[in-house]
């Protein structure tokens, strides 16, 4: 009998905590899926962030490092200047990357740090229980804007993509979601482009994945998507900011 | 052992005047500690440094009792004076320092450093000249290795000049 | 042995380093020790290692967690307010058993305070400063050449332990110059980090871990358990002071760093007026060195205890002497440092009282 599908070796197999529906566990599989295709489990190092993933290490099958909370980019800097010859990816939330790392994030891409970042943004703080992130859109109800969020009072929800590509050193910069079969083949074949850029030496790459929250949103995973379609794509449109044309 | 302050405004060269003795001192294979006032400016302000050079081992660092000054301006005269040891030595360039000492139980030798430094063409001079009387009348170095720390802090691109410091040196020996 | 240069101890810190194998620095520009990061970017291009000046003192200490990951030596250094805010990669470091140099070059405070030199940040580095329960060895030199030897060796405590290790020196240690020789060769001490370094499997292992986080209790008891174990190691085999003059001493006077050189001129000034006063200085702040004052507590009537702070060391001294002898304290603060005429004062006074 052929096999159609397994699980690919980057993943250690223990079973996602994440909550039911949650598209972490997609997304997770993506980078797996990549790392297997490109043949560079052996030689990723890989950062685990501080958020509902803090502990990625116990799913992904290659070396890990678990880092403080917005931290992720400067560790994986350190790594990427100890061993010039592997790959490394960070693997980050939005408060991770967004907010409490906005520094760590902005100034490894301006760096042009020879990493990948993988950047869920669900437009929440999942972990914590449901509390407003920098993606939080506006009118969107979390526990600390109970109310909905209001500009004047909150400000206004960051576009990382848009910023990040106005920076000299990021060089692959893309916005995908996982919302239907279609977009996570997309988002697969931004994820495995970016690990091909840094692996060509040619400076920082990000894939923001648009990505839902079920549990915090209080919807139905169905719904979730709905939600993520109305909404999350029009503030964060889908698509390439920069490095589309590189050739990798 | 010799415990020297040195003190005038930033920019006069205060503090490579105090790493020349140290250095100097180290080529006769002595102890020697250089210690510099610090401040938040990169220049202006006032600048000091304690040098220590000694046979022995340096204790503190930081000085308390010093047996020669070398001052640049008159704030720093002020400052210092009570430091000196009674028959301890006070060099002052009197181009910029108006009021000598008013202790009696110090040596002072007022020299105008500064107006000698131009009429040999190059102001920074001013401060090996001073150390051309600390030299002849403390004994702290000698001249050889005075000349040899020279080469060895100044850049090469520097080292033409050498012959010249060494003579604004003897002026100030002799004046 | 090689020849005697004359060197400033921030430069000192940065060739020691060098020469005892760390190709990675990453740091944050704050005075008074600047010149580290000076001579790093030179070096480090000559050499073909890694100088990052990091967008901030907590990214600077993250490079470090990260580089160290990966079994190499790294370094970072600062100064109190950059130590700051660097005690939260500095907990996780020592929470992931990191082995790693962190310099702190100390300045008066609290907050911004000022540029010069202090002692005030002992509680923050000896007593822990960031989360959690976990020591870190301080060592504490008191001139150029040992600035040197000490930092050699806090590479090598850090990889004979897995644990991040401090050099705490004031201000004035950075910025003074005094001859330095350097050996031909350096002693260092060659862990084998194999078992745990993130350096990529290759896939001929099972996947290695660098982590902070123990979520069940029970787990993460262990862990803490585990570092105690080891600090009690630490504790037992690295414990370094000088003690000089104590015995029959009619004050013995403690104290660290350039203080503690102010100290042995003191030591002849009272000599002349017929006072004996012996010097405990400790050289590692953690682990404190308790059994040079347990020796002399209750023999020695007088302890004095003398600090550019407002009293910080003299905690684990009333610890150590365990109320047996008198315990007194002398410090400034603000950058002023306590001068030898008065430390003299201070024996002078407990004389008087005895």
């Amino acid at each position: 009998m052929a096999t159609v599908y397994q699980k690919p070796h980057a993943l250690t197999g223990k079973p996602f905590h994440y909550c039911p529906g949650c598209t972490h566990g997609i997304i997770h599989r993506l980078v797996a899926e990549v790392l297997d295709e490109l043949g560079i489990e052996g030689t990723t190092v890989g950062v685990a962030s501080v958020g509902c993933t803090y502990n990625s290490y116990e799913y992904f099958n290659c070396d890990m490092v678990q880092a403080a909370h917005g931290r992720a980019p400067a560790v994986a800097t350190g790594i990427r200047r100890s061993l010039p010859d592997r790959q490394v990816f960070t693997y980050q939330g939005d408060g991770d990357l967004a907010a409490i790392g906005t520094a760590e994030i902005v100034h490894a891409a301006t760096r042009g740090e020879k990493i990948t970042t993988i950047f869920v943004n669900n437009a929440i703080y999942g972990m914590t229980s449901g509390q407003m992130a920098p993606t939080t859109l506006v009118g969107q109800v979390t526990t600390t804007t109970p109310f909905g969020r209001k500009p004047e009072l909150h400000g206004y929800p960051v576009r990382v993509c848009e910023m990040i590509s106005t920076l000299e050193g990021a060089v692959y910069v893309e916005r995908v979601a996982v919302n239907n079969v279609a977009n996570v083949r997309k988002a697969k074949a931004a994820i495995k482009r970016a690990f091909k850029v840094q692996m060509a030496g040619l400076g920082f790459s990000i894939v923001e994945v648009l990505s839902i929250c079920p549990t915090n949103w209080g919807m139905n995973p169905q719904k979730s998507l709905e939600w993520l379609e109305q909404n999350m794509m029009e503030h964060y449109p889908l698509g390439n900011f920069k490095g589309k044309d590189l050739e990798v | 052992m010799q415990e020297i302050i040195l003190a005038g405004f930033g920019g006069q060269g205060i503090l490579s005047m105090g790493k020349f003795i140290a250095m100097s001192g180290l080529e006769e294979n002595k102890n020697v500690s250089w210690l510099p006032s610090y401040g938040p400016e990169m220049r202006g302000g006032t600048a000091n440094c304690n040098v220590i050079v000694a046979e022995e081992e340096v204790g503190s660092p930081i000085i308390n009792k010093a047996t020669a000054i070398i001052v640049m301006n008159q704030p720093s005269l002020e400052k210092f004076e009570d430091y000196l040891l009674p028959g301890g030595i006070a060099i002052i360039d009197s181009s910029l320092v108006p009021v000598m000492p008013k202790r009696a139980d110090v040596s002072v030798y007022a020299i105008p450093a500064t107006e000698m430094a131009y009429e040999m063409g190059n102001a920074t001079f001013a401060g090996v000249i001073l150390l051309g009387k600390l030299i002849e009348v403390t004994g702290v170095v000698s001249r050889e290795s005075f000349e040899k720390a020279l080469y060895k802090i100044l850049p090469p691109k520097r080292h033409g000049m050498i012959p010249d410091e060494m003579k604004a040196l003897e002026a100030g020996a002799k004046y | 042995m090689g020849e005697r240069l004359l060197m400033k101890g921030n430069e000192v810190i940065a060739e020691a380093a060098l020469r005892a194998g760390c190709r990675h620095y990453f740091g944050y520009p704050i005075t008074p020790q600047t010149e580290v990061a000076h001579y790093m970017a030179k070096k480090m291009e000559q050499l073909g290692g890694t100088f990052v000046q990091a967008e901030s003192e907590v990214a600077a200490i993250n490079m470090v967690y990260g580089a160290a990951s990966c079994g190499v030596r790294a370094m970072t250094s600062s100064s109190s307010p950059g130590i700051s805010l660097k005690q939260e990669g500095i907990s996780y470091s020592a929470g992931a058993e990191l082995p790693m140099v962190i310099i702190d070059i100390v300045r008066c405070g609290p907050g911004l305070g000022g540029i010069l030199p202090a002692q005030c940040d002992y509680f923050q580095m000896v007593k822990g400063g960031g989360h959690g329960d976990y020591s870190l060895p301080v060592l504490a030199p008191c001139s150029v050449q040992e600035m040197y030897e000490l930092v050699v060796e806090a590479f090598n405590i850090a990889d004979r332990y897995r644990n991040p290790v401090v050099i705490m020196g004031d201000g004035y240690l950075g910025q003074m110059m005094e001859a330095v020789t350097f050996r031909d060769e350096e002693p260092i001490y060659k862990a084998d980090k194999s078992e745990w370094a993130t350096t990529g499997s290759e896939l001929k292992r099972d996947h290695h871990t660098v982590t902070s986080i123990y979520i069940e209790a029970d787990v993460l008891e262990a862990h803490n358990n585990k570092l105690q174990r080891k600090y009690a190691e630490i504790k037992k085999n690295e414990t370094r002071v000088e003690e000089f003059n104590c015995e029959g001493a009619d004050v013995i006077v403690t104290a660290y760093g350039t203080v503690a050189r102010i100290v042995k001129n003191v030591i002849k000034d009272a000599e002349k007026e017929g006072i004996k006063v012996g010097l405990i200085r400790p050289i590692t702040l953690w682990p404190f060195p308790s059994e040079s004052f347990e020796k002399y507590a209750g023999k020695c009537n007088d302890f004095l205890c003398v600090e550019m702070s407002a009293g910080q060391m003299i905690e684990d001294v009333k610890l150590a002497v365990n109320g047996r002898s008198a315990v007194h304290f002398y410090g400034r603060t603000g950058g002023n440092v306590p001068s030898q005429p008065e430390i003299l004062e201070q024996i002078r006074r407990i004389m008087a009282e005895k």
